[in-house]
């Protein structure tokens, strides 16, 4: 039996979900691993631009005693939910181990569901000619839309997604998330306009190591949407995130696109700056919105996307939502509020707010180098390669 | 034999205001007005007046009115007026009716019954005269992804794309069925604006040959004015198969109208009735359609997009997904209000679809299948104002044709007398006293003057939208809600009802 997804998220069957949010993101992009004490005093400080009704936190770099496996967070509304996910997990894979998600009792967090994690290797169940991301996110699928009581949070790899309904600061204290360590955070805080929220429905939106942190209304979210659904997508939670995490997956992970593309695609330039650019990038600009004009996010967005090794930060083409940009040695924040960032690292080497559309990434392959130099001309110098 | 029809309209002349000029005697191409010298006396009757409001526009003192014959039958719901002197018409003549313009009955028109969404407080409208709004669209086949190498280099070659500065083009209207002025116009306004005319299938006059850059030349059932240089200038070439007014049916330009100019442009020798037949007949098939395609293309290097005209009809759905699987890069489909020349009344009155319905299957059907990209969607027939444009767009669309709110824009009146030849504001006729009416410079300006207005509309609509690209609107029908439609026709449309 199909599960309806879509009546927890939107009861209402509205055209989409609409919400206003709060998002941080911080990288140390040498790779370093820090505590997430420092991104949960940062997304509270940003308290009244969620209203309680979600929060969350995606880690990166959060289990390297487990590194090479699939980690799935999964949620269960009750005990039947978790007997046959189970099943369903120790037939489908290889489950190497298993844990409960070890939470404390916060004032706030009202009828928690219980959260477990799995690590699990792919093993022969999976058919040849599909490779194992693909295999996972099919499992994933299965479980969130055929299988009761239960919700996959995060599925990819040294990472996880913890996230529920509540201020985000309670959900990190629900989780105890200041006793963990990652290279790479974000938080998400949530002020959904119509929906009384469900733990599933929180963000970040994860698939494989993929997250999302949106704080936005996609306007154009009708066309994204068919034009996902000609791609195989099944948009069943009809929130806008949803359609930005696959639309993600769609061009990286599918059609092998560099992020810096993607940022073109989901945020082009104008069709009059493209013509004022040489010819040879005029050439891929053009390209690029003529084939991906139904998957440009329009309307008011500003997005954190990471998966390993890199976080992105963006904004609509006209920067309708706020996003600024602070750097202070190899760490690379990205925050709604500055304030955010300022309360966490009063001495930034830079702080800047980027261009509408204009992608700022970290990434471990290019490493911000402590120094002097101004922090934005080194983050600005690995965009400009396109 | 005494006609039995009564006159349509009645002439009144304000006899103190008229000043006996005579403009009404030589504006009227339907012999309705004469001056008695011997009496000095303005004389009108009004048996063939068409209702074209030429002397109304033209005379200078407004003393001339035209009314409704206020003639009344004995009511019935059956046989109403338009029934019952139709029939008298052929009681008289023996023939099949003849009309001009799209059909005027009362089918559902769906567009009043579609209405468009506007941003309120969850995200901000755009105001258009403060921010960028894109409304640039490109016609053509589009691949199913983008290619990047290794080094970051564009691995994907695009087919040949045409750029839209505004998703309104002019409809097919041949050289014959209007006059050379008239696309004269329509030329240098598509020019002007950074859109396309099309020169319909009566080949292109080579005073046009400048404006080629936004020119779509039609290959048609009679192939007139087919030639290598034709196919060179174009920067599309469209098949047409079918046209909105007449499914089905083919093409009768009267030797009347082929003046040496008329014939010269098509090809053919003057006076000789041009005709084109019901189907193309080197197409039977979808196959031979390909064929077709792909001659055109070998034709034109692959240089250029080959569009597929087709009147929009039961299965239009099916037909054109085999028209882009037979290599079609856009396709056009002419809704039930698509407008002729001439047609016969009870086929342009009776058959095809609404265009809306129409667009909203193809669209959706293409989707389905995996394939709407590798062919933009045109659509014609009816589109009256900006609003039409965006929900035409909103339903999948990639552009719209207007031909009757061009005319309109040139003087059409829409006496739906084109038909006659006999076009007295000199729009649908090749007798050069009346094509004179047109004055390019004149006609160009008003053509550029509806086509901003109308781009100043879309952007306005766009804005309160909260989008900044016509492409986040493009197949978008959550922008869209229903009023006053039933469930299957909401779902055909695919939209939902207004508070829903």
């Amino acid at each position: 039996m199909m599960k309806e997804l879509n009546l927890m998220q939107n009861p209402y069957q509205d055209d989409k979900v609409i919400d206003a949010c709060s998002i941080f993101g911080v990288m140390d992009t040498s790779g370093k691993r820090f505590s997430g004490e420092g991104v949960i005093r940062a997304i509270a400080n940003m308290h009244d631009r969620g209203n309680g009704l979600g929060g969350g936190f995606a880690v990166y770099g959060l289990y390297p005693e487990y590194a090479d496996l699939y980690a799935f967070h999964i949620m269960y509304l009750n005990r039947q939910g978790q007997e046959k996910v189970e099943a369903f997990l120790r037939e489908k894979f290889h489950l190497v181990h298993t844990e409960e998600v070890p939470t404390r009792l916060t004032p706030n967090i009202v009828n928690p569901p219980a959260v477990r994690r799995y690590f699990l290797e792919v093993g022969d169940a999976r058919p040849e000619e599909q490779s194992a991301d693909d295999y996972v996110v099919g499992k994933v699928m299965e479980i969130n839309t055929g299988l009761e009581d239960a919700f996959v949070f995060s599925s990819g790899k040294d990472m996880a997604v913890f996230k529920g309904v509540g201020y985000p600061e309670e959900i990190a204290d629900y989780f105890c998330l200041e006793q963990y360590q990652g290279y790479l955070w974000t938080a998400h805080g949530r002020f959904p306009t119509n929906t009384r929220g469900w733990w599933g429905g929180a963000h970040p939106f994860s698939l494989l190591d993929w997250t999302v942190v949106h704080n936005g209304e996609i306007s154009s979210y009708g066309i994204n949407r068919r034009c996902l659904e000609q791609y195989g997508y099944q948009c069943t939670m009809q929130t806008d995130t949803e359609v930005v995490a696959y639309a993600v997956d769609l061009l990286i992970r599918k059609h092998g696109l560099p992020v810096e593309i993607l940022a073109k695609v989901l945020a082009p330039p104008l069709w009059s700056e493209i013509e004022r650019r040489p010819p040879g990038e005029q050439k891929l600009l053009r390209t690029l919105r003529q084939v991906y004009g139904s998957l440009l996010l329009n309307g008011p967005f500003t997005v954190i996307i990471a998966h390993h090794g890199e976080m992105i930060g963006l904004t609509d083409r006209i920067r309708l939502r706020p996003l600024t940009v602070g750097v202070k040695d190899a760490r690379l924040y990205l925050s709604s509020e500055e304030s955010a960032i300022r309360l966490i690292c009063p001495d930034l080497d830079d702080a800047w707010i980027p261009a509408g559309g204009e992608p700022i990434i970290g990434s471990l392959k290019n490493p911000l180098q402590p120094g002097a130099a101004a922090g934005r001309e080194k983050v600005l110098t690995a965009v400009r390669k396109i | 034999m005494k006609t039995y029809l009564p006159a349509k309209f009645i002439i009144e002349r304000d006899l103190e205001k008229c000043i006996r000029c005579e403009v009404c005697v030589n504006q009227c191409s339907f012999d309705n007005h004469s001056y008695d010298a011997e009496d000095d006396e303005m004389r009108s009757q009004s048996d063939n007046c068409a209702g074209c409001h030429r002397c109304v526009s033209f005379c200078p003192t407004g003393a001339l009115t035209v009314r409704k014959n206020p003639i009344e039958y004995r009511d019935n719901y059956n046989w109403r007026p338009e029934i019952i002197e139709d029939i008298i018409k052929q009681a008289e003549t023996g023939g099949v009716l003849l009309t001009g313009m799209g059909n005027d009955k009362g089918q559902r028109i769906y567009w009043d019954h579609l209405l468009l969404n506007a941003s309120q407080v969850t995200n901000p409208s755009i105001d258009p005269l403060r921010e960028p709004m894109e409304m640039t669209t490109f016609l053509g086949k589009k691949p199913d992804r983008v290619e990047i190498g290794p080094d970051g280099e564009l691995k994907t070659e695009m087919a040949p794309q045409v750029k839209l500065e505004v998703p309104v083009m002019f409809s097919a209207m041949s050289y014959g069925a209007v006059s050379i002025n008239v696309q004269e116009s329509l030329a240098r306004a598509a020019t002007e604006m950074g859109t396309m005319w099309n020169t319909g299938e009566g080949g292109l006059h080579p005073k046009l040959y400048q404006y080629s850059n936004h020119t779509i030349v039609q290959v048609a059932s009679g192939r007139f004015g087919v030639h290598p240089e034709y196919l060179d200038l174009a920067r599309i070439v469209e098949i047409k198969i079918g046209q909105g007014a007449k499914p089905g049916i083919g093409g009768h330009l009267p030797g009347e109208k082929v003046s040496v100019e008329v014939a010269t442009t098509r090809m053919i020798p003057p006076g000789t009735d041009a005709l084109s037949p019901a189907p193309q007949h080197d197409i039977y098939s979808i196959e031979d359609l390909a064929q077709l395609v792909y001659a055109l293309k070998e034709a034109t290097h692959y240089e250029k997009p080959i569009s597929v005209k087709i009147a929009a009809v039961h299965n239009s759905a099916a037909i054109a997904s085999g028209m882009v699987r037979a290599g079609a890069d856009i396709i056009v489909l002419d809704g039930l209000r698509g407008a002729t020349g001439a047609a016969p009344k009870i086929i342009r009155d009776n058959v095809g679809i609404p265009i809306e319905l129409a667009l909203a299957s193809v669209d959706s059907r293409l989707r389905q299948e995996g394939i709407r990209h590798r062919a933009s969607i045109v659509i014609s027939g009816g589109i009256r104002n900006s609003g039409d444009v965006v929900k035409a767009i909103a339903l999948g669309a990639d552009a719209v044709n207007i031909g009757t709110a061009a005319l309109v824009a040139l003087g059409c009146h829409l006496c739906q007398q084109c038909h006659t030849g006999k076009c007295a504001w000199g729009i649908c006729t090749s007798d050069l006293f009346l094509t004179k009416r047109v004055n390019p410079d004149i006609g160009a300006r008003r053509l550029v003057n509806l086509l901003r207005g109308w781009s100043m509309e879309i952007k306005d609509i766009l804005g309160g939208m909260g989008v900044n690209a016509l492409e986040s609107l493009r197949g978008n029908r959550l922008h869209l809600r229903g009023v006053g439609l039933n469930d299957t026709e909401l779902r055909i449309l695919g939209v939902r009802m207004a508070g829903d």
